[in-house]
């Protein structure tokens, strides 16, 4: 919890220079600001305008305790929120933290599945979008062989 | 050139369910050629986009940290027999690929 809210709050200084995007901007656009960025809350805002997270136990976040191979592990986010937007994957310890974030239409069930690299071991996060806010889940993952990211 | 989408589908009720593979290397740029020395450019898909019927259910933005040959899961409602579900893709070099299937 403490790890995850320094994470977050360590981009705040940089709120000011965002310039909130429109929404229909980031539909379809590959963000590239945030997938640029060395540090996870500055690519939160780059996403989502804000590094601010609600901490919510309806997020469930599927990863290994310890992953062998930082090149392959695999990831499934859930959650029972309503209305979901968006899922974003953020690595704090990867070079470009932001590893994907995936666009939910109406009718898709807000349970995805996929594998990441991890470069070495790091606390994960999981950012769901509502249209009611923006919640996260955090899990640490322990990484035995790192996985160039 | 066959595609390099691989995609299973599984219909139940009106609620699809898509595990999809793409064949891609997902090079982060930061890895040395192990024959040449050199760093092998990165090269990764930027964006996956489902679209049932025309209509994009799933749009998924990556960078280079997601695996070698990305993977994804997840279900969609509204989905019936006959439905064309099509897959493609584009990368940050300009390639692109896709596929059509059909939902039964």
């Amino acid at each position: 919890m403490q790890a995850g809210r320094r994470f977050l709050l360590k981009g705040g200084a940089a709120l000011a220079l965002l310039v909130a995007l429109p929404k229909a901007l980031l539909a379809a656009v590959w963000p590239q600001k945030a997938f640029l960025s060395t540090d996870g809350g500055l690519a939160l805002s780059a996403l989502l305008g804000t590094n601010q997270t609600i901490r919510s136990d309806e997020i469930t976040l599927k990863l290994p305790e310890i992953a062998e191979n930082g090149a392959v592990v695999p990831v499934t986010v859930g959650t029972s929120l309503e209305n979901v937007e968006s899922i974003s994957i953020v690595v704090e310890k990867n070079p470009r933290p932001l590893a994907a974030t995936f666009e939910i239409m109406p009718g898709v069930f807000p349970n995805i599945s996929s594998r990441i690299k991890m470069a070495e071991t790091s606390r994960v996060m999981a950012v769901v979008k509502t249209d009611s806010g923006i919640y996260s889940t955090s899990k640490v993952v322990k990484v035995t062989l790192g996985g160039c990211a | 050139m066959a595609s390099k989408i691989k995609i299973k589908t599984r219909l139940s009720d009106d609620v699809a369910e898509i595990k999809s593979l793409i064949l891609h290397p997902m090079e982060t740029g930061a890895r040395k050629d192990p024959d040449t020395g050199e760093l092998v450019p990165r090269h990764h898909i930027t964006q996956l986009i489902f679209a049932n019927n025309g209509e994009a259910v799933m749009v998924a933005n990556f960078s280079t940290a997601v695996s070698r040959n990305p993977y994804i899961n997840f279900r969609f409602r509204g989905a019936k027999a006959g439905d064309t579900l099509r897959v493609s893709w584009v990368d940050n070099l300009g390639g692109t690929d896709e596929l059509e299937t059909v939902l039964s």
